[in-house]
């Protein structure tokens, strides 16, 4: 879902939501057990294992992308329907589904580009 | 996706720019899952508080009531960002409050009911077995799905606006008989003895589920939780797991065909393993404030705290969330008056988590956060809060003396 990205790849294998382990306002990772705790996710290709938590990232993908504090792009293992309904309304890349598991195959702060129109992540 | 007439008009944009819109996010979510068509859904739950929506989202909210959109099927409101009659006790700014007041005008616009509540199982109408919904909060959805057999996934605020809109919603996910059987089977060696017990056992659940399409069949209970427990237990499953499916053993409806039996058991919980969750809660005695929400309180559950709370004096604030259903009613049984004569708060038609916490937090002074809410510790962390996790009692005890007692 979405259009072709390329960038720095942000690789965790933890979970996301954005009510939950972000701080929207400093666009950061906020949630202390998070792997990803204090690092900037703004522009960022976040590639994690799965969704968690609840609803509210749904409307906060859209709200962070008015504000220009959102990631790049998301990649997933697996997602629930609020990551997929997120990025539609949010206009956000969403990649999802992978032979293995992606957070072991794309090496942290690597660059890779992401084509959803191929369903394809390739690290450049 | 197959779409009918109907729909065919809806998204050629014959039925209104609003409609189009709605029905245009839809499909793209629906095709997504590889949804084949639609489902009818008799009612909708908007998750859609202004700290989630932000300006942009409230903005959209106002493009779609200038657009004359008008709400198909009954659709009903989550907890809002504020308590209109507490903003003072909150300390929320101008904006916050504005922010809200926009959000309401333009939902009311849109015919939308403002409920304001996260359990309207409880309070308004439970769907019934079978039934399809678009729900909009983790512990409404576990809880249709799971304790009323009815059908949702989750869904969240632009997908339940869109749902109201059009009256429907894709057909994916939990609204499929192959999506609702069971996927793990737990055995649960003890029986939970309180709300944070129930929460923290669910949370435990989802944390081994994993993934919002794990289906936890859990046997082993000695006797069937009521409907607060359940609350409580779901919402935390949700919260830790996204969970919208759980199965229990002889008390679920749907738990005798979803084949949980037939599994190999997976997982064992004693009590032990929920001591240790619960331990994790634990890192402090002393507190700022003490929070009763997440879900919000039933009236039993506001009976049980105007008890714990009568003839105290607190030292510490304590905030007690409800529904604007059951605040009348604890109103005029005097639960409210009790409450805030030992110095707490009843507040209503918000939910803590909900409310611009961090922004509560930096006007209050507040970090040390005690409560009996699973969901709720889960969610602060990231917060900032330091969230401490104990009974009702306790918690009660903590607002008079300060501290949580050994």
């Amino acid at each position: 879902m979405g259009s072709l990205v390329k960038g720095e790849a942000l690789v965790a294998h933890d979970g996301f939501s954005a009510r939950y382990d972000l701080d929207r306002i400093k666009g950061v990772f906020s949630r202390p057990a998070h792997k990803l705790a204090g690092q900037s996710y703004v522009g960022k290709v976040l590639v994690l294992h799965t969704a968690k938590g609840g609803v509210a990232t749904a409307w906060m993908l859209h709200d962070m992308a008015s504000r220009g504090i959102v990631p790049l792009a998301l990649v997933l293992n697996s997602v629930n329907p609020i990551l997929v309904q997120g990025a539609a309304f949010g206009n956000v890349t969403l990649l999802v589904g992978f032979d293995g598991d992606i957070t072991a195959q794309v090496p942290h702060a690597a660059t890779v580009e992401i084509d959803p129109a191929k369903r394809t992540l390739r690290v450049l | 996706m197959k779409l009918n007439d109907l729909e065919k008009k809806m998204l050629g944009g014959e039925l209104g720019a609003a409609i189009k819109a709605a029905i245009e996010h839809q499909v793209k979510v629906g095709e997504f899952f590889g949804a084949e068509d639609f489902v009818p859904v008799t009612q909708a739950h908007i998750m859609a508080d202004t700290e989630s929506l932000g300006e942009a989202g409230v903005a959209w909210l106002e493009s779609m009531a200038r657009s004359k959109g008008q709400v198909r099927v009954p659709t009903i409101t989550d907890p809002r960002g504020t308590d209109f009659t507490k903003v003072g006790v909150l300390k929320h700014p101008a904006w916050i409050v504005e922010l809200e007041r926009r959000a309401i005008e333009a939902f009311k616009k849109l015919g939308v009911l403002m409920t304001d509540t996260c359990i309207n199982y409880q309070t308004i109408q439970a769907p019934a077995r079978g039934e399809s919904v678009a729900f909009g909060d983790t512990g409404v959805v576990i809880y249709a799905n799971a304790v009323c057999g009815a059908r949702s996934n989750y869904e969240g605020g632009p997908s339940a606006v869109a749902a109201g809109l059009t009256g429907r919603t894709p057909r994916y996910g939990f609204h499929l008989d192959g999506f609702r059987r069971a996927t793990l089977r737990v055995r649960v060696g003890f029986q939970p003895r309180t709300l944070n017990e129930w929460g923290a056992l669910g949370g435990l659940i989802g944390r081994l589920a994993g993934n919002y399409w794990a289906v936890p069949y859990i046997e082993g209970l000695s006797a069937a939780p009521g409907s607060d427990a359940l609350k409580h237990f779901g919402a935390a499953m949700a919260s830790f797991g996204s969970i919208a499916l759980f199965h229990l053993e002889d008390i679920t409806p749907e738990a005798a065909e979803s084949g949980g039996s037939e599994l190999k058991i997976s997982h064992q919980v004693n009590e032990a393993d929920v001591e240790a969750l619960q331990s994790a809660y634990a890192v402090e005695e002393e507190i700022d404030v003490v929070v009763f929400s997440a879900p919000q309180l039933s009236l039993y559950e506001l009976r049980e705290l105007a008890a714990l709370c009568d003839g105290r004096r607190f030292t510490k604030p304590l905030l007690a969330v409800t529904s604007p259903q059951v605040k009348p009613d604890a109103d005029r049984f005097g639960l409210t008056k009790i409450i805030e004569e030992a110095g707490g708060h009843v507040l209503s038609g918000m939910c803590f988590y909900q409310s611009y916490a961090r922004e509560i937090a930096e006007a209050n002074g507040w970090k040390r956060l005690a409560t009996n809410s699973v969901k709720l510790v889960n969610i602060l962390g990231g917060y900032g809060y330091v969230p401490l996790l104990a009974t009702m009692e306790r918690c009660v005890e903590a607002a008079e003396k300060g501290r949580l007692p050994k």
